[in-house]
């Protein structure tokens, strides 16, 4: 049994990396990843935020909107959308304000990237892939955990390399955004080595 | 006149959302590996992004201002709700290809940016135009991309084959790193570069340079 969750979460971590693999929540990975600092905040929230949010966005799938879940013959998976990206800000709106009354510390770490996680494609994309694979909701808890590490781990080594870069002497042209995809792309390769592993 | 021309044209060039503001990359990388399936993803995105400009300045003087993110958000969910449907309804094919990229519409930057930067201060048919020229300027870089991978990845122009490959009995050896994801990010890498050569204002200011005396200090502590 843990053997299945423990492979889970090293798939969700290395071999389906979701920031590397599937591309989600490219923007902020991008713009957020000139300094190592920032981008710990910013990848600890990811994983808060997908930890909470994919098990609970499974629940309201698989008993309110799943087919024949509320009541015999009932139907309302073309809502779901709507009902996740609702449930998603709400979450972040509550856990803003729980971290800002109990853990004032980590709410000041976090400090500006709480919101923005909110319009952030990585927390809906894990959560539609969670409700497209039909993860069970203890599966899911694991693969919120493991995709939100998975992203932060992520942005943190492009972090590491960004402030390494600055001593590096760039083409005009490709300085900032253009070497920053370049790198993402040999990282891209780095991560495709982990394709092969089967557990 | 020039007014529409300019907010037309200037999201394909000059403001490109995703060479320039970084935004909407996500469905860019993934989604380019086939040309059709680029532009079905093109005309989903444009659509949602003109007409969701389009609905949000028509209420913007009725939406309160703390919870506008609220209300643009279920505009842009439920137009992307009814894109998917009609997807699923007559190409359920490309549907399943595309799986989750079509739901993540709704986090694209692109859209909320739009409602939020120009449909929110301007009148509803210079916001549509707005968006629509963004729309495009997505579909060029990723029309761009798409070409480029199909044809080297698997010797293809929208499923015609030009190349014939070496496992048809032809001479071209298809290039499957075009096919990976990782070719993605070097193809919009250098097409911004390419970009940023013709454009020279869009060049980013580097944040400090490093002073020659502190290069040599530091290669004195070394």
């Amino acid at each position: 049994m843990l053997e299945t969750y423990l492979s889970l979460f090293i798939k969700a971590v290395f071999v389906d990396n979701i920031a590397i693999n599937f591309f989600l929540g490219m923007c902020t990975f991008l713009a957020i990843s000139k300094r190592i600092q920032p981008a710990i905040g910013l990848g600890i929230a990811v994983i808060v935020v997908l930890g909470l949010a994919v098990p609970i966005n499974n629940l309201i799938f698989n008993f309110l909107l799943k087919e024949d879940a509320l009541f015999p013959g009932s139907d309302l998976h073309f809502v779901g959308l709507i009902c996740y990206i609702g449930i998603i800000a709400a979450l972040v709106q509550i856990l803003e304000m729980f971290l800002d009354r109990y853990i004032p510390a980590l709410y000041n770490a976090l400090g500006v990237f709480l919101p923005l996680i909110t319009v952030n494609c990585a927390i809906l994309g894990g959560v539609l892939f969670s409700i497209e694979r039909n993860l069970a909701f203890t599966e899911s808890i694991v693969f919120g955990l493991g995709a939100g590490t998975g992203w932060a781990l992520a942005i943190v080594a492009l972090a590491g390399i960004t402030e390494r870069l600055k001593y590096a002497d760039i083409p005009e042209g490709l300085q900032g955004l253009g070497i920053t995809f370049i790198t993402v792309g040999l990282m891209c390769f780095g991560f495709l080595s982990f394709g092969g592993i089967s557990l | 006149m020039s007014k529409v021309k300019e907010v037309l044209l200037n999201p394909i060039f000059n403001d490109n959302p995703i060479a320039l503001q970084i935004l909407g990359i996500c469905s860019a990388l993934a989604v380019t590996g086939n040309l059709y399936i680029t532009l079905i993803m093109c005309v989903a995105l444009t659509t949602v992004v003109t007409l969701s400009n389009l609905f949000v300045s028509l209420i913007r003087n009725h939406i309160p201002t703390n919870i506008r993110i609220i209300v643009q958000i279920s505009i842009i969910a439920t137009l992307v709700m009814l894109v998917d449907e009609v997807l699923q309804a007559f190409d359920y094919e490309s549907s399943k290809t595309l799986s989750v990229f079509v739901g993540l519409i709704v986090t694209n930057c692109i859209v909320m940016g739009r409602a939020e930067a120009f449909a929110m201060k301007n009148g509803p048919l210079m916001s549509a135009i707005d968006g629509f020229g963004n729309g495009l300027g997505y579909s060029a870089i990723l029309i761009v991309i798409a070409i480029i991978r199909e044809f080297v990845g698997a010797g293809t122009f929208y499923g015609i084959e030009i190349l014939p490959l070496t496992t048809n009995g032809g001479w071209y050896l298809a290039n499957n790193f075009f096919l990976t994801p990782a070719s993605s990010f070097f193809i919009i890498g250098f097409t911004i570069w390419g970009l940023r050569q013709w454009k020279k204002e869009q060049i980013e200011e580097p944040e400090f340079t490093i002073s020659k005396n502190s290069l040599e200090a530091e290669k004195r502590t070394t």
